[in-house]
């Protein structure tokens, strides 16, 4: 690393790896599988041969032939051509807390203790399992100030879905099911606060932010009546600035006879700040996978742990996990249960990471997250500032909480290059610079979040590799447009992804369509 | 002096004095001054630290220790989760840092990712012999939910039908995903056998339906062997025919698209994924490769393609705007972070077996498991009531005659270290005081005889 410029002399692994398909000869092979013992097989013969002939397979699927060697090197090979925040300092991934997955919590999840359990176990041999479903429960329960959670929504997405599911159900068990046909959410809010809770079948508001950055409190107020059936809405937002007047937010749709929910998928700035509880809120939600140090997994396993007040508690998706004191059970009496969310209890390596991350944190070390996610978010903000091109739109001049959305709106009006140029060179540095999710509304987006994982020096590292693509795209704006260089792919054509002609989504249809002459082979 | 935590760097207050000064404050609570007091926090939770790691391991190793797993005892619980044999090549990709800590960055620095997903895609396209599969989803149940949505978006029609033995969890989560959208009524099945009720089917079937779904093998076990019957008379009244699948069936099993089925889906755990307490769930769907079935998607489809450097592959997202993370009010229901790392480990383990591999898995669990149905329905006390159908890992055993309830017999099972059956009494009535067991490539014979032994023993003493 060049100690001046903080700059590294990065080239990603690339192993120039082909297709799986195209590795192994016939009759190799990769693990060999029991086989039935000769008294087995005299007593009932092939297995097959019992079945009606026309459900049988004749022909073997066409999977690859590989030896075991040469699949570990494919898939390590594949491994070394992706970055993970193991290896990068990964706090261009804004919105979705890229924090450090405590290694010993990997071989908490590997014993047989846990992977090996079956989920339908006579409770008797599960009383481990159930106590850390039990303790993470109750951990949720003090952060946030609610009465009960579940750990079956399998991601952020799905908690909301299963936020929307309770907040039908309150309605109708209320009566009122038919009329309260709209959920309010925010443009700042994650996608999913619309397109999932649009599943249950409402329509959905969204509220634009006011000229501070804040979602528009007269916006919400015209937006609410006696169709209102719940606000769903994170804060902070996407763009790290804090609702001050969430209290309102909320005591207007409750005025109207709405729920609210609060999307904490992203927590990290609030633990033990403040929470759902104060601000009145019914339901809410964390994402184990983000805030509570569960790796991300490339997108899964993931966990939405989904809580609600007392007065919601009966509505939840069974089981619920007891204690007497004694021994720990489910519960699957919950005559108003929505019912099931996922199979079983939900994706329970997350729960167990989670649990044991927060037991090696406590109260004081959870605060401390918060805080120096906090401090270091605030610190990145003023040092992006200073950099040629960039701007943070709203709130000039204040404090944010745990991240910012930035814009290089600047940037491309004076240079021509714009956000997915810079996150195509960011990546020659070794840096992920991730956009927004859809629609942009602040332009040419980018979306910062530090966490509490990474020291000064690296997000000193990061900010150099800003500064370098910024100070690129002034002098030398070509080599920015046409990166990366560096990494293990360049830049992708994206000509056949729209096309039903050229669309490949298997190796199989590939073949098919250069063979058709529908596309050409690469 | 405070000592710093080793997941924190900057909790080191050196560190912490130089950032304050550089943003210009005195204290870190004044970056909270947007706050309202009246909402702060100020008491202390209820969570006390471990002081180092040496004492959170051996505080977890307590709590573990309070589980009894299935390696220690012998297992026969299927029921939506089952006990496969694990290769270490999957765990070994699994645990990479690269895979396990990445989530979502561009296809030129996560090209791994993006090819390692577009492989697990390709290689479950041969075993359904089938063009398209998606990025998995959370579980067979969303899988399921999806695909009649998905069939009722594609026909324009609002109700579906469902066959009656499925899993009671899955049915509600379909029901709970479909609500105002696809009315979901059921088919009956033939008490002896396990198969749809063709006339039943046939009563039901009308211009409003979407989309007939069965489970093949079915929640109970059984085999379906009238799958192009059924598929045709979907197919006759313009509905889609639709058929969840397990895949480690398919190395000796037809696949449904080679019975008529349109879309197809299922759970990925037997595929490499420990069982995890219920955790290692994943669901496919897979269809043909054509417009109709493509653009109602709302997973992510990743689809290989050209770079500006010739010769060199590529991915990116097929058609992203279907979906939530393109366009938010117009998605085809929604998309977010699953189970991805369970595909890549399904990649491994289907890439690992090849069609020897996973031909002879399925004909291991045929032939191990017929054997474990037929020594134990020579007990006395016992009755198999769907003895004239046919079954792939799990079977459905009656111990009514024996007087003795499941529970019971479990317990008493559960004295000799084995997990019985699932106690499936009062699900299905017909098959009275049921318990369903599943024998896998991982029962021994001497692990089966252990099993019969132990149970006749309980049953007639």
């Amino acid at each position: 690393m060049n100690k001046n410029t903080k700059l590294r002399k990065f080239h990603q692994a690339k192993w120039d790896e082909p297709i799986i398909f195209e590795l192994g000869g016939k009759g190799e092979r990769g693990i060999l599988m029991p086989v039935a013992e000769k008294a087995i097989e005299a007593e009932i013969g092939d297995g097959i041969s019992k079945l009606p002939a026309g459900i049988v397979r004749k022909k073997a699927p066409a999977l690859p032939e590989i030896g075991q060697m040469q699949v570990l090197k494919h898939y390590l090979r594949m491994s070394q051509e992706n970055l993970g925040a193991d290896l990068n300092v990964d706090i261009g991934q804004g919105t979705c807390t890229m924090k450090y997955n405590p290694k010993i919590n990997e071989q908490f999840a590997a014993s047989h203790q846990f992977a090996e359990l079956h989920p339908l176990q006579d409770e008797s041999t599960i009383q481990g399992m159930l106590e850390i479903m039990y303790k993470t429960e109750h951990f949720l329960k003090e952060i946030s100030g609610l009465d009960a959670f579940t750990f079956q929504p399998g991601g952020g997405s799905q908690a909301i879905l299963g936020m929307a599911t309770i907040v039908e159900k309150y309605h109708e068990a209320k009566g009122e099911g038919g009329k309260r046909d709209e959920i309010i959410t925010t443009i700042f809010s994650h996608p999913s606060d619309y397109a999932a809770a649009a599943v249950k079948g409402y329509k959905i508001i969204n509220i634009y932010q006011d000229e501070n950055g804040i979602p528009d409190l007269a916006a919400l107020k015209a937006a609410v009546s006696d169709r209102t059936a719940a606000l769903f809405i994170t804060n902070p937002e996407d763009t790290g600035i804090y609702n001050n007047k969430i209290v309102e937010f909320t005591k207007i749709v409750h005025d109207v006879g709405g729920l609210c929910g609060y999307d904490q998928a992203n927590a990290n700035g609030m633990l033990g700040i403040t929470r759902a509880k104060e601000a009145n809120f019914d339901l809410s939600f964390f994402n184990l996978h983000k805030t509570f140090a569960s790796p991300h997994g490339c997108g899964g396993p993931a966990c939405g742990a989904l809580g609600v007040t007392r007065e919601l508690a009966g509505f939840m998706p069974v089981p619920l996990v007891r204690f007497d004191g004694k021994a720990y059970t489910l519960d699957y009496n919950l005559p108003d249960s929505i019912g099931k969310i996922r199979c079983f209890y939900g994706s329970m390596s997350a729960v167990l990471k989670a649990y044991a991350w927060m037991m090696s944190l406590g109260d004081e070390g959870l605060k401390e997250v918060a805080r120096i996610a906090v401090l270091n978010n605030n610190y990145l903000l003023k040092k992006i500032l200073q950099i040629r091109g960039t701007s943070a739109p709203y709130a000039e001049g204040k404090h944010r909480i745990e991240q910012v959305r930035f814009s290089w709106e600047d940037l491309e009006k004076e240079t021509g290059v714009s956000t997915f140029d810079v996150t195509c060179r960011m990546a020659d540095f070794g840096f992920h610079m991730w956009s927004s999710h859809h629609p942009f509304v602040i332009p040419e987006p980018f979306t910062i979040e530090p966490t509490e994982s990474y020291s000064k020096n690296e997000m000193d590292e990061y900010v150099a590799g800003l500064q370098q693509v910024s100070d690129e795209a002034y002098e030398t704006p070509e080599i920015v447009k046409t990166a990366p260089h560096n990494s293990v792919i360049h830049r992708p054509k994206d000509d056949t992804l729209e096309d039903p002609l050229k669309w490949a989504i298997t190796w199989r249809a590939y073949l098919k369509k250069c063979a058709l002459g529908q596309r050409k082979r690469i | 002096m405070k000592t710093a935590h080793p997941y924190i760097p900057n909790s080191a207050p050196e560190v912490q004095a130089k950032m304050m000064d550089e943003i210009g404050i005195k204290d870190i609570d004044e970056l909270y001054a947007d706050i309202p007091q009246s909402i702060r926090f100020a008491g202390k939770m209820d969570i006390s630290a471990l002081p180092c790691e040496y004492d959170l391991k051996r505080h977890m190793n307590r709590i573990l220790d309070r589980n009894n797993s299935c390696e220690e005892n012998l297992n026969f619980l299927g029921g939506g989760c089952w006990q496969h044999y694990v290769p270490a090549i999957c765990d070994e990709i699994n645990h990479r840092s690269e895979f396990l800590t990445a989530y979502a960055g561009e296809p030129f620095e996560d090209h791994g990712r993006f090819q390692a997903l577009f492989e697990y895609a390709s290689m479950m396209g041969e075993l359904l012999d089938m063009d398209v599969v998606n990025v998995p989803t959370y579980d067979w149940s969303q899988a399921a939910s999806t695909s009649i949505r998905m069939a009722a978006r594609i026909t324009g029609r609002g109700q579906a039908l469902v066959a009656d033995t499925l899993a009671p969890d899955r049915l509600s989560a379909i029901r709970n995903y479909c609500k105002s959208f696809v009315e979901i009524m059921m088919v009956k099945h033939c008490p002896d056998t396990g198969k749809m009720d063709l006339e039943d089917l046939k009563s039901k079937l009308s211009p409003e339906i979407a989309a007939v779904y069965f489970e093949n093998p079915s929640y109970i076990g059984t085999i379906e062997d009238q799958g192009r019957t059924i598929s045709d008379m979907a197919h006759a009244d313009g509905a889609l025919s639709l058929v969840g699948v397990d895949p480690i069936s398919l190395g000796v099993l037809l696949p449904p698209s080679n019975y008529g089925a349109d879309i197809v889906c299922g759970d990925i755990q037997p595929l490499g994924i420990h069982m995890q307490y219920g955790g290692g769930h994943a669901g496919f769907i897979a269809t043909r490769d054509e417009k109709k079935f493509v653009m109602e998607y709302p997973s992510r489809l990743f689809g290989i393609e050209a770079t500006s450097e010739k010769g060199e592959y590529g991915f990116g997202d097929v058609t992203f705007d279907r979906t939530s993370f393109g366009d938010r009010e117009n998605a085809k229901e929604f998309i977010g972070t699953a189970t991805a790392l369970w595909g890549i480990t399904a990649g491994v383990y289907l890439a690992l077996l090849g069609p020897e591999g996973i031909t002879q898995v399925g004909k291991t669990i045929l032939q191990r498991s017929q054997y474990a149905a037929k020594k134990i329905s020579q007990i006395n006390g016992v009755r198999m009531p769907l003895e004239k159908g046919i079954h792939f890992k799990e079977f459905v055993v009656d111990f009514s005659p024996s007087g003795k309830t499941v529970k019971t017999i479990n317990q008493g099972l559960l004295e000799k270290k084995i997990f019985g059956g699932m106690d499936i009494s009062g699900l299905f009535p017909e098959l009275g005081n049921a318990a369903m067991f599943c024998i896998t490539e991982i029962h021994t014979k001497e692990d089966i005889d252990t099993l019969v032994q132990a149970l006749d023993s309980i049953i007639n003493g």
